[in-house]
C-alpha cells in the first residue's frame, strides 16, 4: 500500500506477502522433506492460499471474523500426520493465526482423568499449555466411548468443544486418527464436525515411496544401502505390506533399526579391522534374516511388529 | 488505604493488557507462573493461598490470563498476585511478584511505636478496618 491518502485504492500484493511471510519457506520445506503425500501437500497449499487471501482481506477491512482453522487429519498409522501437523503449526504461525506456533501432542491419557473431578483440571492444563499454538490430539476417537455412558471422555469433549468455539484466536485443534473411526467419532459428536473446517486425508505410501523414505531415513543417520541391500529392502517392503500391523513409514523405521542391529553384530563377529565404509553400509545380509522373508510374524498377537 | 507490595507497587494498577505483557516477559525467561490470593495483605503474611497449581511449560500468556479470570470470578474481593518462580539451580526463588487485583475497599495499616529496654524502639503494624 502506498502512503497516498484517499482516492487511490489500497492494494495488497499477494505474491510479496507469500514471500515475506515465510509461507513459501514452509511449503518448500514440506515439499523437500516429505516424500509422496501429493494430495496432502495440495490441500496444504490450498489452505495456505486461503489463509493468505483471508489475511489480505482483513488488512483491507473486508473481513473481521477469525476463520475456523480446526482440522482433522485422517489416515493409517505412519503416514506422516504428526510431521505434517508440525509444519502446519509453523505455517499458521508465519501467517499470524497462532501467536507462538508450538505443537502440543496429546492422546486420551493426557486429557481424561481416572476418577470424578480429575478430567476437567487435566484437560484445562493441556489447553493452557497449547494456548498460542496447535493442539494435536492423536487417535481422538478414544475420547468417546459410546458403550460406557459414565466415561469421563465426554467431559473432556465438552471442554474441548467450548474452547474450540470461544478461543479460536488462541489455539488451533488438530484431531488425527484412522479414517473410518474418525468418521464414526464425528457422526456421534456433531459438535466437532461443525467446528472442523479442514479435513485432510493421508493416503498410504506406495512401495516406491517407502523405498525412497527408507533411503532418506538411513541417510539421516549417516548410513547407506549398497546395491544388494537396496533390492532386499524393496522386496522387504513388498512383503511387509501384506502382513499384519503394517504401519507405513513407522514399519520401515523399525525395520531399519533392526537392520542396524544386525549390521553391528555382523561387523562385531567378523574378524579384522573395519573401515568407515563398512561401518556405514547396510547390506543384503542385514535385511534378509528378517522374519518377514520367512512367512512373516506369527499372527496370534504375541508380537506387535515384524522382526 | 491503598496497599502496596511487590513489583510496580508505585505505579497505578496494571491493566489486563499490561499484566499480559508482564506474563509474556515471565514466560520468555522460562519462569513458572503462580497465582495467589489472600484477604490479609499484612506485609508479614507470606502465606497467601494458591489458586490451582503453579504453571510450568506454558508458551503463551493466555493460559495465565484464563486462570486469573477464574480466580477473579471466585475471589474478586481479595488481593490476587502473580508470582514468577525461577527453578534454575542456584536461584530457585521468586523472581517477580505483583498485585493484579485488590478489593473494592481496602483495610489500612496502623503503626504502633513502643519504647523497649534502653533506647530501643519497636514498631508493630496492625491491619485495621475496611
Amino acid at each position: 500500500m502506498d502512503g497516498d491518502a484517499g482516492d487511490t485504492l489500497a492494494t495488497v500484493d499477494l505474491k510479496a506477502e507469500y514471500e515475506t511471510s515465510g509461507v513459501r519457506e514452509i511449503l518448500d520445506e514440506l515439499e523437500r522433506e516429505l516424500i509422496g503425500l501429493a494430495p496432502v501437500k495440495q490441500r496444504i497449499r490450498e489452505t495456505a492460499a486461503l489463509l493468505l487471501v483471508d489475511r489480505a482481506r482483513r488488512e483491507l477491512g473486508l473481513a473481521h471474523e477469525t476463520p475456523t482453522l480446526h482440522m482433522s487429519f485422517t489416515g493409517n498409522p505412519g503416514t506422516g500426520k504428526t510431521t505434517v501437523a508440525l509444519k502446519m503449526a509453523g505455517l499458521l504461525h508465519r501467517l499470524g493465526y497462532v501467536r507462538k506456533g508450538h505443537l502440543v501432542s496429546v492422546t486420551r491419557d493426557d486429557l481424561v482423568g481416572q476418577y470424578i473431578g480429575h478430567t476437567a483440571p487435566k484437560t484445562k492444563e493441556v489447553l493452557k499449555k497449547a494456548m498460542g499454538g496447535v493442539l494435536f490430539i492423536d487417535e481422538a476417537y478414544y475420547l468417546y466411548k459410546p458403550d460406557n455412558e459414565r466415561d469421563y471422555g465426554q467431559e473432556a469433549i465438552e471442554i474441548l468443544l467450548q474452547v474450540m468455539e470461544n478461543n479460536r484466536d488462541d489455539l488451533v485443534v488438530i484431531m488425527a486418527g484412522y479414517a473410518d473411526r474418525m468418521d464414526r467419532f464425528f457422526a456421534a459428536n456433531p459438535g466437532f464436525r461443525s467446528r472442523i473446517a479442514h479435513h485432510i486425508e493421508f493416503p498410504d505410501y506406495t512401495d516406491e515411496e517407502l523405498g525412497r523414505i527408507s533411503a532418506s531415513m538411513l541417510e539421516g543417520q549417516g548410513y547407506a544401502f549398497d546395491e544388494g541391500g537396496r533390492q532386499a529392502m524393496e522386496e522387504y517392503i513388498r512383503l511387509r505390506r501384506e502382513q499384519p500391523h503394517f504401519a507405513n513409514a513407522r514399519s520401515i523405521r523399525n525395520a531399519l533399526d533392526r537392520a542396524r542391529l544386525r549390521q553391528a553384530n555382523r561387523l562385531f563377529s567378523a574378524d579384522g579391522p573395519v573401515d568407515a565404509r563398512a561401518l556405514s553400509t547396510i547390506t543384503e545380509a542385514d535385511i534378509r534374516p528378517s522374519r518377514v522373508f520367512s512367512g512373516g510374524l506369527d499372527t496370534d498377537g504375541h508380537r506387535a511388529d515384524a522382526d | 488505604m491503598r496497599i502496596t507490595q511487590g513489583c510496580f507497587s508505585f505505579l497505578p494498577d496494571l491493566t489486563d493488557e499490561q499484566i499480559r505483557a508482564q506474563v509474556e516477559y515471565i514466560l520468555s525467561r522460562e519462569w513458572a507462573v503462580g497465582i495467589e490470593f489472600t484477604d490479609e495483605p499484612h506485609p508479614r503474611n507470606t502465606y497467601w493461598e494458591m489458586w490451582g497449581n503453579p504453571m510450568f511449560d506454558l508458551k503463551d500468556a493466555k493460559g495465565v490470563m484464563m486462570e486469573l479470570d477464574e480466580c477473579r470470578k471466585a475471589h474478586g474481593d481479595s488481593y490476587i498476585r502473580i508470582n514468577a518462580f525461577d527453578s534454575t539451580r542456584g536461584w530457585e526463588t521468586v523472581m517477580m511478584s505483583f498485585i493484579v487485583n485488590r478489593p473494592a475497599s481496602e483495610p489500612s495499616l496502623r503503626t504502633w511505636r513502643t519504647e523497649a529496654d534502653g533506647r530501643h524502639i519497636r514498631y508493630t503494624h496492625e491491619l485495621v478496618g475496611r
